[in-house]
């Protein structure tokens, strides 16, 4: 008599699991006492979700003094892998001497890796919590400058989580 | 009005009720189905669609019956057109022989509730109908010309004639006992809580699981397995014809439901005497009683139905044939062997 022939569900099984109803009768049972547990169920557009500091949502430009932190040095647009970022620099007169004229994000592009913000050394753009990014076109798919410049103090979670963990 | 026009007139009036019983039925079912599906599984299932998500069914039609109805080029369309209407006119007109409550009496004329319930081969042209069902499975199989559906088709022929043999034959047991094919013999054959499960125990259970069976239900739906077959049957249906499959399942469902209630519950019999109420035989108060008694029983066993679903995982073919086959078969023989004997003895 050879291993596999052992090892079959004649064998495997006891008399009482062979007749099937006793072990379909446990297995009602555990199903009807799981009826009456609390549900896991989030109502999403009532109950929302807050994300913590970890979270990697919509990339922004961090916004300070009514002006963005970016000097435009075009590194996250370097390391970004999906190439969706584009930066164009400018001069001002200002201490940091150079700005972003332009900066665009192309959310369609976007993988939220999170390397723009590890890369950036002036902490200026961040990985924000908003997770609900919905275009009705591509052309409105792409972020402007205006549209992703966020006053820092929106940003305090993630900016204390990367002094923490970064 | 002469005799034949009032009982033509009689008959679709019952016929026009007792068809949005049983529509309202599969679609309360359906709403019954992913609630307590959503309960198993913690969540808390359709809620949005009016108070309690109680809308849903009505909501999940109406967006059947505006989708694209499309049948593949390579299909035999008339069969592809015909197999949803054999399915769901056969699971409907199951409903003509079952007897919903005993009778109402109005100046001396008796008034069954049902559309024949006294037909002296109701038992018969239950079985007979619901054999018939297969018919629309296998030919919404083959007409659609895909292999996976021809699987499911093929797949639920197998299994009727497996399953028929032995619940055909446990339920010889209930007609050696009533000594009746009337489906109204065999309730009152019941009354006073002489419920044919404690006469055949044996036989209720061959015929429980032969049932699931019938109805193409889990653990014994491989006709639509979705891991195994794409969507079995159904696969290259789509709109109010898919709609007409599952509205059949689950009248079939609710058919079971009271074909079981019907033979081993009692059907409308009242778990007490009558007299307690203070209702008069052929009152509409005692009928009344009689059918929300049966309705509560339906209810339980189409719940029943669910609860298993989503409890036990689909049979593998061969286990399904070895099943049918080797155990329910004889112990299906066994039960009327045994019957016999009991009714030989002590009538």
């Amino acid at each position: 008599m050879n291993i596999d022939s052992e090892n079959i569900e004649k064998n495997r099984m006891t008399f009482w699991e062979k007749i099937y109803l006793p072990e379909i009768a446990r297995g009602l049972g555990l199903t009807f006492k799981r009826m009456f547990r609390p549900k896991m169920t989030r109502q999403y557009p009532e109950e929302r979700w807050e994300p913590l500091g970890s979270y990697r949502g919509r990339p922004v430009l961090v916004e300070e003094g009514g002006k963005e932190r970016c000097v435009a040095c075009g590194l996250c647009s370097r390391v970004c892998p999906a190439l969706a970022i584009e930066v164009q620099a400018a001069e001002t007169s200002d201490d940091k001497e150079r700005y972003p004229s332009k900066f665009e994000i192309n959310m369609l592009r976007c993988i939220y890796c999170g390397f723009c913000e590890e890369v950036c050394p002036e902490e200026a753009i961040v990985m924000s919590k908003d997770y609900e990014l919905v275009f009705t076109s591509q052309e409105s798919a792409i972020m402007t400058k205006e549209q992703l410049l966020v006053p820092v103090s929106e940003l305090q979670d993630r900016l204390e989580f990367l002094r923490r963990y970064k | 009005m002469d005799n034949l026009t009032w009982t033509l007139v009689e008959a679709s009036v019952k016929a026009f009720v007792i068809l949005n019983i049983v529509l309202l039925g599969a679609a309360a079912s359906v709403y019954a189905e992913r609630k307590i599906a959503a309960f198993i599984q913690d969540r808390i299932g359709p809620n949005r669609v009016g108070p309690f998500g109680l809308l849903q069914p009505f909501a999940d039609v109406f967006k059947l019956f505006f989708k694209e109805d499309i049948v593949p080029r390579a299909a035999d369309s008339f069969f592809h057109r015909l197999a949803p209407i054999i399915s769901l006119g056969v699971a409907i007109s199951v409903y003509a022989v079952i007897p919903f409550a005993h009778y109402i009496e109005i100046d001396g004329t008796r008034y069954y509730l049902g559309i024949a319930p006294n037909v002296n081969i109701g038992f018969l042209f239950i079985l007979a109908m619901t054999s018939v069902g297969v018919y629309g499975i296998t030919l919404a199989g083959w007409s659609s010309n895909n292999k996976y559906s021809l699987l499911g088709g093929l797949r639920s022929s197998a299994q009727m004639i497996s399953y028929e043999l032995s619940m055909g034959l446990s339920l010889i047991g209930v007609v050696l006992v009533a000594g009746s094919f009337s489906l109204n013999d065999i309730v009152l054959k019941q009354s006073g809580f002489m419920w044919n499960i404690f006469l055949q125990p044996l036989g209720f259970i061959i015929f429980l699981v032969s049932s699931f069976a019938e109805t193409n239900r889990a653990p014994f739906d491989l006709p639509e397995a979705e891991p195994e077959l794409v969507g079995g049957f159904n696969t290259e249906y789509s709109g109010m014809k898919f709609g007409m499959f599952f509205l059949a399942e689950y009248a079939n469902m609710a058919t079971a439901a009271a074909f079981i209630s019907l033979l081993y519950f009692g059907g409308w019999q009242l778990p007490f005497p009558a007299e307690w109420l203070g209702l008069q035989e052929g009152s509409i108060g005692l009928a009344i009683a009689q059918f929300l008694v049966f309705l509560i029983k339906i209810a339980f066993f189409v719940f029943f139905f669910i609860w298993v679903r989503w409890s036990i995982p689909r049979f593998r073919y061969d286990q399904l044939m070895r099943l049918g086959w080797k155990v329910l078969l004889p112990l299906s023989i066994l039960n009327v062997i045994l019957t016999s004997i009991g009714v030989l003895i002590f009538k």
